[in-house]
């Protein structure tokens, strides 16, 4: 695969309020050819001569294996009844977990940071649900949804964020930390951009154990998501560069939301077209429209498909949304009342709803149920978490150190953690 | 447990070498320290140099001449067959610091798969200071794996990969690079066993050189001791001898938690007796605990890293003025060994703490604090802190020797602190 360098892509024209109506839009979601083995048409075509469009389908890079899927696929539907239902709980679970977090929040009982990821769940469901159980995941703050999608349970999560004892981290990591060895969630990191190193460490284990410890089906693969500021930071650079050096079996997964806090992503990027950084790395550059959970599906089983053979990472811009506030002490005064709605609009699970209800694949009461059904979890959810205990005084003291005797040696001699009354007291060390 | 010989110059036994006047023909010199017996045979290495300077500084030292002293060494390496051969008798073997290093990570490696170590420079290099010499070849490019220059990356590839089970040691060039990834050490290394609750440790090693060197100038000559120090989570080693860098190094290695380990690029070259339990792939220090390079009753110092070699130098100087000090290499700022250092003021009721960090919020204070806070009725004089001074570092030569401890200032505060009237600063 060529990439003709020589050619200098014009830069795009920065509006700040690109996706407003009266301007262009820069992705039109509804004229976008579909990722599977298309070149990218830009719009803005206008001011780009023949040839540098010539150059724009390099930039794309969509690798020829993809281009000889498309030719494969038989079947009109995109999954079957079982995966249809199945993606669908996963996006009303979160959508109705979130929603109850709000309001635990605002009742008191939650506290601190609380990240919603609603209106983003295609993502999530679209990527996760086609993971096995050996697989990671990285997220960043905005993270209760990637851990259930990954099979934490609904009420480890609650009990974390009430910071109770029985949370996923026993109430020590709290709503940006939500780690759990058995499902293969590594966090939950609170600054962005940290994740990401951390998850190509992950891709680096999997190939390590492949090639040196010789495990031979060892083809984990590993996603790290994280949002368009996030592009923005060195580490999200470097480890691109590692990746691709490297060939690391990880999917580098942007949720594009266009907004970091009250930044918008035009005003802060230079070249806001994320999908193209990837090929500047060697990598494969997708872009896709994240409010769909189907094309995010349909991206995500290439992607991770390619990962798992040892082809390499591949970087998936997912242009998403999200209806609320960064965090629920979020204002959200900048946001363009006229964005908000327009999203409102596509709203992923009334996209699915249709979708199911239209090809025959469930209908209303069927879909009912699994709403009921989910509401049920989350109030379950919320009882199991106001429930139960908070954490023991001890319990300031433990986990620290894998091995506690990193505490050092007492007064007497021994090592502290031995003494019984070691977590007893204050925290005094 | 461990042989508590001295870790000074291995050449200067110079008030412990007690030849047996009885046996004029004995073919071994006894060297006797405080608890311990440590068999001088024949150094196998060093060869012509190293005999010419031991007989000087035997010679010195018992005030015989060099030549006498010379036959009589060279009659302890002719004469092998005479040699009653005790159970415990083994060539004693130097090493430097490098060296030591470079074995301990060649015994990991090989012990376990999961090691690898990741850093700059560190493979067809052959390492910035050489210490992961010839790893590459025996072990290969997955596991000696040279990277692009990416603290923050690397780093957080090592915390990712430590997270599944491997045990990454990552080598930055300098501690001071170290600071691109400091984020990685701390947020995600450190935090996580606590955040997961326990469900994530990240058994990583993160070493490299650290503190000032000659001449390299501001950026590239700060000690992160205390920095590293403060954080919950980590252990920070701070070896000094062959032996130190050899034990607590396989220690760090097989240890599940993240652990920073500062060396010293100046130590690098140094060669220091090592004994064979030393040299044995299972040796392993204990993490947390201080060793008493030597006892004394009069005052105590504390030092780690290369000021441990100026501690015990000041030392020798002290004793000339009937100041008997005990040194205390400290080997471990977190946990710091806060029951030998007090158990060691209750004993003197006198402390000097040397570092070569800058001086506000260092090692030192810690100490002093620790020191305040159990031993306060023992001390007889306020503790004095030595540090490098609160200044970057310049770079000329004798700026840069003013801007950290040296020996005479080291002498200059027991003795305050003994009350023997000197002044405060240093005359330049």
């Amino acid at each position: 695969m060529a990439f003709s360098g020589a050619k200098i892509i014009q830069p795009l024209p920065l509006h700040t309020t690109i996706r407003s109506p009266n301007n262009p839009l820069l992705f039109d979601p509804f004229t976008s050819s579909p990722f599977l083995g298309s070149t990218r048409t830009l719009r803005l075509s206008q001011s780009i001569s023949a040839s540098q469009r010539r150059c724009a389908s390099h930039i794309v890079a969509v690798s020829d294996v993809f281009k000889e899927k498309k030719l494969k696929s038989n079947t009109n539907l995109l999954l079957t009844k079982e995966e249809g239902l199945q993606v669908y709980e996963d996006m009303i679970l979160g959508r109705a977990f979130e929603d109850m977090c709000a309001q635990m929040y605002y009742r008191g009982k939650m506290f601190g940071f609380v990240h919603l990821y609603n209106g983003q769940e295609a993502v999530s469901s679209g990527f996760i649900k086609l993971l096995k159980k050996e697989d990671s995941v990285v997220s960043t703050y905005r993270d209760h949804v990637h851990a259930l999608s990954k099979g934490v349970p609904a009420r480890a999560v609650m009990s974390e964020l009430f910071g109770k004892k029985t949370g996923c981290c026993r109430g020590q990591g709290g709503s940006m930390h939500m780690f759990s060895a058995e499902h293969n969630v590594l966090g939950g990191f609170a600054f962005i951009g940290e994740g990401i190193p951390v998850a190509t460490g992950a891709a680096f284990a999997s190939k390590y154990r492949r090639e040196v410890l010789k495990e031979a089906d060892c083809d984990h693969v590993t996603l790290a998501f994280f949002g368009d500021g996030t592009c923005n930071n060195g580490q999200f650079f470097e480890c691109l560069n590692m990746a691709a050096l490297w060939k690391l079996p990880i999917i580098f997964v942007v949720e594009n939301n266009l907004w970091a806090i009250g930044m918008s992503h035009l005003r802060s990027t230079s070249d806001p077209e994320i999908w193209k950084k990837g090929p500047a790395f060697g990598m494969p550059g997708v872009h896709v429209d994240g409010m769909d959970v189907l094309k995010v599906r349909e991206v995500a089983k290439e992607a991770i498909g390619r990962a798992r053979r040892g082809e390499g990472p591949t970087l998936v811009e997912c242009e998403t949304y999200r209806f609320r506030g960064h965090s629920l002490a979020d204002p959200d005064e900048l946001r363009d009342p006229a964005e908000k709605a327009r999203y409102a609009a596509r709203d992923p699970i009334t996209a699915l709803k249709k979708y199911l209800i239209e090809s025959k694949l469930a209908n209303e009461a069927e879909l009912l149920a699994i709403e009921k059904k989910i509401e049920e979890v989350v109030e379950d959810a919320v009882e199991f978490a106001d429930e139960s205990p908070a954490p023991s005084r001890s319990q300031l003291l433990e986990n620290v150190f894998a091995d506690p005797r990193g505490f050092g040696i007492g007064p007497d001699g021994s090592y502290r953690c031995e003494d019984p009354k070691f977590t007893e007291g204050t925290a005094q060390v | 447990m461990y042989n508590c010989h001295r870790s000074d110059r291995s050449i200067d036994f110079s008030h412990q070498l007690l030849l047996p006047a009885s046996y004029p023909h004995s073919v071994f010199a006894i060297i006797v320290n405080h608890n311990s017996f440590f068999f001088l045979f024949y150094p196998v290495f060093q060869g012509e140099k190293m005999w010419g300077i031991l007989s000087q500084k035997l010679g010195a030292a018992r005030g015989l001449s060099s030549q006498v002293v010379g036959n009589y060494v060279l009659r302890l390496r002719l004469a092998p067959s005479a040699m009653p051969m005790r159970h415990y008798s083994s060539a004693t073997k130097e090493m430097t610091v490098r060296d030591a290093l470079n074995s301990a990570l060649d015994e990991e490696m090989a012990a376990d798969p999961n090691v690898f170590v990741m850093g700059e420079e560190v493979g067809e290099y052959q390492g910035a200071y050489k210490i992961t010499k010839g790893l590459l070849d025996k072990y290969g490019p997955e596991r000696v794996v040279d990277t692009p220059i990416t603290e923050a990356g690397f780093a957080g590839i090592g915390v990712g990969s430590a997270y599944h089970g491997l045990r990454p040691v990552i080598e930055f060039m300098t501690f001071n690079f170290s600071m691109q990834a400091i984020d990685h050490i701390i947020n995600s290394a450190a935090k996580s066993n606590y955040m997961s609750a326990g469900q994530i440790n990240v058994p990583i090693v993160f070493r490299g050189p650290n503190g000032p060197a000659a001449g390299v100038g501001a950026q590239h000559s700060q000690c992160y001791g205390a920095w590293y120090g403060s954080v919950p989570g980590l252990k920070v080693l701070v070896p000094y001898s062959s032996e130190d860098a050899r034990g607590l190094l396989k220690a760090a290695i097989r240890d599940p938690d993240p652990v920073v380990f500062l060396e010293n690029e100046l130590l690098y070259g140094e060669t220091f007796p090592i004994s064979a339990e030393a040299l044995d792939s299972s040796f392993c220090l204990p993490i947390g605990k201080a060793k008493i390079e030597r006892e004394g009753k009069d005052i105590t110092i504390t030092a780690f890293s290369k000021m441990v070699g100026y501690a015990l130098k000041a030392a020798e100087i002290l004793e000339k003025e009937g100041i008997n000090a005990e040194v205390i290499n400290l080997r471990s700022i977190r946990p710091l060994d806060r029951a030998t250092i007090n158990a060691s003021v209750r004993k003197t009721n006198r402390l000097v703490t040397v570092e070569e960090g800058f001086p506000q919020h260092g090692v030192g204070a810690e100490i002093c604090a620790t020191v305040v806070e159990d031993s306060f009725g023992y001390l007889d004089a306020p503790v004095e802190r030595i540090a490098g001074a609160d200044v970057p570092t310049p770079y000329a030569a004798n700026l840069e020797r003013m801007a950290f401890p040296q020996i005479e200032d080291i002498v200059r505060a027991a003795k305050r602190a003994c009350y023997r009237s000197v002044p405060m600063a240093a005359s330049a």
